[in-house]
């Protein structure tokens, strides 16, 4: 592994960038940016996220077996959430069937837009 | 690395019998706390999608219940735990440059910042108990979220307990560094474990960097 010391200055220009940035999150939450208000929230959150596993934990200056270790954990975060939000986003997508006997539904089933939000 | 600054003897003394070279030692050490970083994005990331899951379901809730947390304490802590990633980093540079005196203090200084993030958590925290937020039958919060605003603190709870927990965790291995390094066992060649430990102490200030907009920050604009 190549080693190499990191200048102190550098270190301080990403401090600087950090506390910027968490300015310009705390900031952006008071403007009414509609459905994008949560999409600038990560997207900050992505970019502070990066500087840190860049620079202040070195893997900018390391060599690239690192990046398959963080590349496993951020593809199966992915996978995690992405699968998971499909599920619970499509659901609406195909209504749910009659059914075929009986009197409708089992007791105590949930009617369409009763739900409290 | 420099190797002709020690003896084949003062090398061979800190390789573990399975390593050739204390240059591998280090990759072995530096991988598996990776791998270990990466189960933890794991361990975080159920909480986060359990998190994603329940906001889309009950955006009202959650934006009602997380106007009653303290934006302030929460930027504050924000701020501290980046002021101390750089102490941390800056101490791995103390450390790879030789200087003890500086080490000890930075490594002091990023516990102290660690323990100031506690202290104000901990003052959150009892907020919360004082206005009957905590989820459980003393939980009051106004119509008409009065059962689904304990969703939000359910998941504030957990998120944020085992954040903190993390730190405690943190602050004991940055107390192991520092004895150590008092014994002056880290020199410029061999202070692998105090740049691990670095590792480790910025991926929980990574885990709070999303915990702060996801929790303090849902539709502050209305």
């Amino acid at each position: 592994m190549k080693e190499q010391t990191i200048s102190p200055r550098i270190y301080v220009a990403v401090f600087a960038a950090l506390a910027a940035l968490t300015l310009v999150t705390t900031g952006v939450a008071y403007i009414d940016l509609g459905v994008f208000n949560p999409v600038a929230a990560l997207t900050i959150a992505v970019v502070k996220a990066t500087l840190v596993v860049l620079f202040f934990m070195h893997v900018w200056y390391r060599g690239k077996l690192t990046w398959v270790f963080i590349g496993a954990g951020v593809l199966w975060l992915a996978f995690l959430i992405a699968f998971t939000l499909s599920d619970a986003v499509t659901r609406p997508w195909i209504p749910v069937p009659t059914p075929w006997t009986g009197s409708a539904v089992y007791p105590g089933a949930p009617v369409s837009g009763e739900v409290e939000r | 690395m420099q190797p002709g600054r020690l003896t084949l003897s003062e090398t061979n003394s800190l390789v573990a019998h399975q390593f050739e070279t204390l240059e591998q030692q280090h990759l072995a050490g530096w991988l598996g706390m990776w791998i270990f970083l990466a189960t933890e994005v794991m361990f975080f990331g159920g909480m986060f999608a359990g998190y994603a899951l329940y906001r889309w379901a009950y955006p009202g809730a959650f934006a009602a219940a997380s106007r009653e947390l303290e934006v302030l304490l929460g930027a504050t802590n924000t701020l501290i735990l980046i002021v101390s990633s750089l102490s941390m980093a800056l101490a791995v540079h103390a450390a790879e440059t030789g200087r003890r005196q500086r080490l000890i203090g930075l490594l002091l200084a990023t516990m102290a910042l660690g323990a100031v993030f506690l202290g104000i958590k901990g003052v959150e925290y009892l907020h919360k108990f004082d206005h009957h937020l905590v989820p459980g039958s003393g939980f009051a919060f106004a119509a008409p979220f009065q059962r689904t605003a304990q969703i939000f603190f359910s998941f504030y709870f957990a998120l944020t307990g085992m954040h903190a927990l993390h730190m405690v965790i943190g602050e004991g291995l940055l107390a192991t560094l520092v004895i150590r390094a008092w014994r002056r066992e880290f020199t410029p060649e061999h202070h692998a474990a105090v740049e691990i430990t670095g590792l480790y102490w910025h991926f929980v200030d990574i885990v709070w960097i999303f915990l702060f907009p996801l929790l303090y920050l849902i539709e502050r604009h209305r």
